[in-house]
């Protein structure tokens, strides 16, 4: 039995993690140092949920992508250059910061009005997929609050595989404590799937899929609307980069059991 | 350091990216050139430079990872780029921006990878421009890498001109190709008979086809031509030893051996038959023009690439120098600044950048002009065909008229805005021959003047640029390639016409009137920007364009001591200098160009304000510097020629009125230059404090 379904991916950009990130203070609370001129990649998690989407939507015939980001479209529309280019999928933009500093609760809500607002969407066949965590903000609630938005109650988070099965149902694994899965059976649609990084490869670019794409994506950029976000809602006491710790030592021809006492040691401190 | 400006400046944030790029470069609105950009760019950082950092090029034999390369320039679309629609492409129109751009994002990493690419389109290109439909159909059609259920396999082609073979009696500049009729049966088509050695044969390794350049042998074949082999062909096909390259390795190069019987149908372009003799409906030479007027653009490109990628590698190096010293504690000017607390590094990789820069904006610029030459020169052929005019001479005829109203045009042009008239105008950018004519003059000369002087000059300035690396620079793993890639640009100063035949074809077009005549009107445009923008020493480059036409012009009229002609004839000692200034000319003028477009288009892109300010002004800054580079080579290149072949008894004098108005003209261009090492000091400046990313985005 197939299915077709609404895949709604929501994703947005994050800066190049190869970048220098400089948290700063700006006129509008924290931000990075540059942050518009630097270059921008889809947030890994958000990608990852993306080509899952794809590929969910290749084996059930009829389904339809969809994916709704939530950034500056001048910078969403540089990013579309590259993820254009991955898997076939149509855009809805809602023009607004992508910055790690803003408050998740006012993204999933911006998040959901827009996934209400898809013309035609069928809720009954919708799986709304994202990251389970994101490169610039790794608090981990924004899919669960578009899940509450929307009133779904099938939430999966940290997913790495989702399959069909014959009955139509779904079968999850959700990534536990130590290296472990959790399995789970959803009936089916509605459900919301917060991903971990999945199985399946990044797609190479193909500039031909890239057309076809565009010719959507750029009249859904210029009807982009702004996403009304209060920069307001939240308040940074400081902001700054983790410490980097390094403490390397090379030690030649240590046996495997002095190395697991060495690190048991370290983390009981 | 010390700028002494009283008025501090916005310095330059981050890196140029892509949004600066597409806007200097103009393809804002090429979507399809864009998403080209990015495909490419993770074929070259990713499997490109695994490959150099894998030692890829330590062999000069075609390997699976090599073979792997091509896989990825199909699925990321780079072997379709070329190919029209109607054949499976993806790209409509003009390519040559497309491809230049391919070349600019493969050559970022390696110059052998983008070799690879082109060497497939330079043998399609006599197919592309001259091909009869059905060898159209079947070649480019045949490279279009299979879509998922198609079962077909690939084909990739070479391109066998005409190599010296050394010490085996070939001339380069005869054709060592020979072709006859082996066999002409009543009523059947006849079949031929080709024997061609080539020499340095780029993709040979595994080509399927080959594109030969050849001549007759036969009283039966009227003219030389160009004819398709392919691989399967009755006779020898011989791909030859591997071409023991100390570059561009990821290429394959072999010295093939050919003698095979083929179909006439192979000539490329068809023939005709007359008094049981072929005729090829285009010769060689033909041939050969149309394709190297284009190629020779992308060539350029590359050695720019080098260039622009070593930038991030150097500032790393240079402000990381002294980490992890005893001196050098974090927080201190040692440990963040490093080499870059000197004013000399800085002022270096400026003059590295700024050639890099240059030779971008004359490139991509030469790329453009071809793209839109592409469109009307078939507009052109078809006008000329509709009204039966054939051949070179009755086609400067019917040029006769059109050449007048494109001297109009660009004296109209000339006028402010204000006094122009509008109407004339308007019907004079109507007549398509007219502007033809005008892109024509410009084609001529952008493209041999990128090829000679972004490789020429390129390469001396990458070996600036490995220099800046210390002895780091000097090995295999230096970050960025930079030695692979110095030796490199040796190789693209060479192939696709040495630098000696780009300044002989610049001899000729850069004294076309039309040329000259826009040439006049860009002076004037300077000293215009010049009272606006003084930092981009506009006036110190219409200076130096001033001297070279005065130059120019004098050497074409006068004659030396000893009474022989200056320019023309023989005298490349003259002519040759005179087309490497006008190459720096060039340059210069366009880097101001496109800084100019950046400063217009830039506010229209939201996710530049931020930093557009300090980025126009480092651009502006880089224009300065490469202004006074440009005028000061070009100055020196003119007193050499014009008072070189004075008596040496004038030595210390200058008696004649004509010697006067020269150093007269010099000493005006070279006042011109005040201030312009404080462009040079802020650009510097803003080298030492640009933000670069943690690490680069490729193996080492």
């Amino acid at each position: 039995m197939t299915t077709a379904f609404n895949i709604v991916v929501c994703g947005s950009l994050v800066p190049d993690p190869l970048q220098t990130l400089e948290p700063i203070q700006g006129p509008m609370g924290p931000a990075l140092k540059n942050e518009m001129m630097l270059p921008s990649v889809l947030d890994p998690w958000a990608g990852h949920s993306l080509f899952e989407a794809a590929n969910l939507a290749k084996q059930n015939p009829g389904s339809k992508v969809t994916l709704i980001s939530l950034g500056p479209k001048a910078k969403l529309q540089q990013l579309m250059m590259i993820i254009a280019q991955k898997v076939p999928f149509e855009l809805v933009c809602l023009d607004g910061s992508a910055s790690g500093f803003m408050d998740s609760r006012e993204v999933a809500v911006a998040l959901a009005g827009a996934i209400e607002k898809i013309p035609g969407l069928d809720k009954t066949k919708l799986l709304v997929f994202g990251g389970c965590s994101s490169a610039s903000r790794d608090a981990g609630t924004t899919m669960q609050m578009i899940a509450e938005q929307l009133g779904i109650s099938d939430v999966f988070l940290s997913a790495d595989e989702l399959k069909v099965q014959p009955d139509g149902s779904f079968r999850i694994l959700e990534r536990i404590e130590g290296g472990q899965y959790q399995v789970s059976t959803c009936a089916g649609a509605p459900a919301v799937i917060g991903w971990a990084t999945g199985n399946l490869p990044e797609p190479p670019n193909n500039p031909q899929v890239g057309m076809t794409n565009m010719r959507t994506i750029m009249p859904a950029l210029q009807k982009a609307q702004p996403a009304a976000l209060k920069t307001g809602a939240i308040k940074f006491a400081s902001v700054e980069l983790p410490k980097q710790q390094r403490q390397t030592r090379i030690v030649k021809d240590t046996p495997v059991e002095e190395i697991a006492k060495e690190i048991v040691t370290w983390i009981k401190g | 350091m010390s700028t002494a400006n009283a008025e501090k400046r916005a310095l330059m944030s981050t890196l140029p990216g892509d949004d600066v790029r597409q806007i200097m470069w103009r393809f804002t609105d090429r979507y399809d050139l864009q998403m080209v950009v990015q495909s490419t760019r993770s074929v070259a950082r990713g499997v490109v430079a695994r490959m150099v950092a894998d030692k890829q090029r330590h062999t000069h034999e075609w390997t699976p990872e090599k073979a792997a390369m091509l896989k990825a320039f199909d699925e990321a679309g780079i072997t379709a780029a070329f190919i029209e629609p109607e054949q499976g492409g993806y790209i409509s129109g003009p390519k040559n921006l497309v491809l230049a751009m391919i070349a600019f994002e493969l050559c970022w990493v390696d110059a052998g990878a983008a070799t690879a690419s082109l060497a497939n389109n330079l043998a399609l290109e006599p197919i592309h421009e001259k091909g009869t439909p059905e060898q159209i159909q079947k070649y480019m059609g045949g490279c279009v890498p299979p879509k998922p259920g198609e079962n077909r396999k690939i084909i990739r082609g070479s391109f066998a001109l005409t190599e010296p073979l050394p010490y085996v009696g070939v001339d380069a500049g005869m054709l060592s190709g020979r072709i006859r009729i082996a066999e002409w049966k009543e009523g059947k088509e006849p079949v031929l008979q080709v024997e061609k050695r080539g020499r340095f044969i780029t993709n040979m390794g595994y080509a399927n086809f080959v594109t030969a350049s050849v001549d007759s042998d036969d009283p039966r074949i009227k003219s030389s031509c160009m004819v398709i082999l392919e691989e399967n062909d009755p006779g020898l096909y011989d791909r030859g030893a591997p071409t023991l390259k100390l570059v561009h390795q990821l290429s394959s190069t072999h010295d093939p051996i050919f003698n095979l019987k083929v179909p006439a149908s192979r000539i490329i372009g068809g023939y005709t038959v007359k008094d049981g003799v072929i005729i090829p409906n285009f010769s060689n030479s033909e041939v050969i023009e149309a394709v190297f007027r284009r190629t020779r653009v992308t060539v350029g490109i590359m050695t720019t690439a080098k260039l622009l990628s070593a930038i991030e590698p150097v500032i790393r190096y240079q402000r990381t120098r002294f980490r992890g010293g005893e001196s050098a504690t974090p927080g201190t000017p040692r440990y963040d600044l490093g080499i870059q607390q000197k004013e000399d590094p800085c002022h270096r990789l400026v003059d590295v950048w700024a050639t890099g820069e240059a030779g971008a904006s004359l490139g991509f610029e030469g790329a453009r002009l071809f793209d839109a030459f592409d469109v009307m020169e078939h507009e052109k052929d078809k006008i000329f065909n509709e009204q039966g005019i054939k051949g070179a001479r009755a086609q400067m005829k019917a040029f006769m008229g059109p050449r007048k109203k494109a001297l109009e045009y660009i004296e109209l042009m000339a006028k402010p805005e204000a006094k122009r008239d509008v109407k004339r105008i308007a019907e004079l950018e109507s007549d398509l021959l007219v502007q033809y004519l005008i892109k024509e003059s410009l084609a001529d000369v952008y493209c041999p003047a990128g090829k000679l002087w972004n490789t020429g000059y390129g390469a001396t300035m990458m070996r600036e640029a490995v220099s800046l690396m210390g002895g780091y620079g000097i090995t295999e793993d230096c970050p960025g390639f930079l030695t692979q890639k110095w030796s490199d640009a040796q190789l693209e100063a060479t192939y696709e016409g040495p630098e000696c035949v780009q300044r002989r074809q610049l001899s000729l077009t850069m004294v076309n009137e039309i040329f000259l005549a826009q040439f006049k009107n860009w002076i004037k445009d300077l000293r215009e920007l010049a009272k606006r923008k003084p930092e981009m020493g506009a006036c110190a480059l219409a200076g130096a364009m001033e001297l070279w036409l005065w130059s120019l012009e004098y050497l074409q009229t006068h004659k030396d001591v000893n009474g022989k002609t200056l320019y023309g004839g023989q005298r490349q000692g003259v002519m040759f200098p005179m087309t490497d200034a006008l190459a720096w000319l060039l340059g210069a003028r366009q880097l101001i160009l496109d800084t100019l477009e950046l400063e217009k288009k830039g506010p229209e892109n939201p996710t530049l304000a931020e930093g557009l300010a300090g980025m126009v002004n480092f651009y502006s800054d880089l224009s300065g510097v490469q202004s006074a580079r440009a005028a000061g080579e070009v100055g020196k290149i003119c007193a050499d020629l014009i008072y070189g072949y004075q008596a040496s008894s004038d030595c210390c004098s200058t008696v004649s009125p004509e010697l006067k108005a020269f150093a007269e003209l010099r000493a005006k261009t070279d006042a011109c230059f005040s201030g312009l090492r404080f462009s040079k000091d802020r650009a510097a400046e803003a080298v030492a404090q640009v933000m670069i990313p943690e690490a680069l985005d490729y193996p080492l």
